[in-house]
């Protein structure tokens, strides 16, 4: 078991290490090799941090929704907390899109918001929706009740993303200018730096799912060690919690000591 | 009698004994038809103006049958006589949902002629536009009965739903509402993009019928 957590903590180590290398080599890519754009000059350079965070939290929610489709499949409440923990992520990136999105909209259109800019109006309701998956966790208190609607949402927002940017794309007929729309007209360098951005991006999304993970299953093991120093039937804690509680290696031990 | 034609029975005979959701969906509407004409400052409309005032006035007038639908089984335990009976849960869903459409057809057929009554001159587009709206109720139905077990279910109740459902039913007002404008223009109908729109729509309806089809049973459970 030891090794095993062991074993776990090197990779999650390795993987902090590939994101900040794929990370730095992206971004120095992007600000040193590929061109500026002739068009809209430096402020282009914000595509290699927006655009990648914007797929990366839309894949982040489908991938969520997936794996939802897996907690009720199994009923296995690690399933539940890694769909949670992939919302609360893509959530928190999210943020960062629209951030982006705005400064981006500032520097080249001249405006801090574009309704014409489909994907920009698609990413706002898809986070709107994504940003009730709090207060419906909340709303609940029975922790199975409270895993599995939770469930339900992640898989009816995962089908929701697709056909909200259809819908969205179909309300634009007039096309706005886009970066990608003439994919075939961005040169080679600045499509390598943008793959590369990309894949440290994912990489970042990945460590971190990674790190919450494994930090609340080390906040629950403590816990639980509290507890049981402390005369072993400490009050349980008042304080309703959204958060699902990973299974711990501590308890899974414990588990089959007594087997 | 089929497990699904009895509890849709059961359903509408509730409501037409109590009348809870229906004439307050319908006075919902017309209060909200007179708030646009002074919101708006605007004795007719047409094109986008018209199908912008209709079609979110209904979705909103929707969302009050949403939060009352699975009101009675909360509070008289008709859950726990679903999971008792030996049927398939998911009729439950077919049930419900199939009763949220027909609350919103008797709906549109109350507060759609009274707009036109107080803002259209041309109604030719009138006909075409009820498919639209028949392809948005099934969608307002399909999601409506997932988050109204949902919200049922929950501590925040009436809350839950309208905040979870405005993002979620963005689509089907892109398409009811973009369909509408090119309907209810006040030159006559225009069929130019008609056929996107009802394709959205079925695609929307088609994909969350599926999804409330294999999720239901998980929300029942104890």
């Amino acid at each position: 078991m030891d090794m095993a957590r062991a074993l776990r903590s090197i990779t999650l180590r390795r993987l902090a290490i590939a994101t900040v290398l794929v990370m730095g080599a992206g971004y120095g890519l992007a600000f040193l090799y590929a061109p500026e754009d002739a068009d809209q000059g430096f402020i282009q350079k914000i595509f290699y941090l927006h655009v990648p965070l914007a797929i990366v939290a839309l894949v982040g929610f489908i991938v969520a929704g997936l794996l939802a489709i897996q907690h009720l499949r199994t009923g296995d409440s690690k399933w539940d907390a890694r769909s949670y923990v992939s919302i609360h992520l893509s959530v928190i990136f999210g943020v960062g899109v629209l951030l982006t999105g705005a400064i981006w909209a500032k520097g080249s259109w001249g405006v801090w918001w574009e309704w014409r800019e489909p994907t920009l109006v698609s990413f706002l309701i898809v986070f709107l929706l994504y940003a009730t998956y709090y207060p419906l966790r909340y709303a609940i208190e029975d922790r199975d009740r409270q895993a599995r609607y939770a469930s339900v949402f992640a898989i009816t927002a995962g089908a929701f993303v697709p056909l909200n940017f259809a819908a969205v794309r179909a309300a634009q007929p007039l096309v706005h200018p886009r970066t990608f729309s003439d994919a075939g007209g961005l040169p080679g360098s600045m499509l390598l730096a943008f793959l590369v951005c990309l894949a440290g991006m994912a990489l970042l999304w990945v460590t971190l799912v990674r790190f919450e993970l494994t930090s609340k299953r080390a906040s629950g093991d403590l816990k639980r060690i509290r507890r049981a120093l402390g005369g072993g039937d400490g009050p349980p804690s008042p304080a309703r919690s959204i958060a699902p509680v990973a299974t711990s290696a501590m308890s899974q031990m414990r588990a089959e000591g007594r087997r | 009698m089929s497990p699904f034609g009895a509890l849709l029975r059961k359903d509408l005979r509730v409501e037409l004994r109590t009348l809870r959701s229906l004439p307050a969906m319908a006075l919902f509407a017309v209060s909200a038809f007179v708030i646009f004409r002074f919101g708006l400052d605007r004795t007719t409309l047409d094109g986008g103006l018209a199908a912008g005032v209709l079609v979110p006035t209904l979705l909103f007038a929707a969302l009050l049958a949403i939060n009352r639908l699975f009101v009675a089984e909360r509070e008289e335990g008709g859950f726990d006589l679903i999971r008792l009976a030996p049927i398939d849960r998911t009729v439950l869903f077919a049930a419900k949902a199939s009763a949220l459409v027909i609350y919103l057809v008797i709906l549109e057929l109350i507060a759609v002629p009274i707009f036109a009554l107080f803002f259209l001159d041309s109604v030719s587009g009138l006909l075409p536009f009820a498919l639209v709206l028949l392809l948005t109720n099934i969608g307002l139905a399909a999601t409506g009965t997932v988050i109204s077990t949902i919200a049922t279910m929950s501590s925040a109740r009436d809350l839950l739903a309208p905040l979870i459902l405005l993002p979620l039913l963005i689509p089907l007002v892109i398409a009811a509402a973009g369909a509408g404008e090119h309907l209810l223009a006040s030159d006559g109908p225009d069929y130019g993009r008609f056929g996107t729109w009802l394709a959205l729509l079925g695609l929307y309806d088609l994909i969350f019928l599926l999804v409330g089809y294999a999720t239901f049973d998980f929300l029942l459970e104890d």
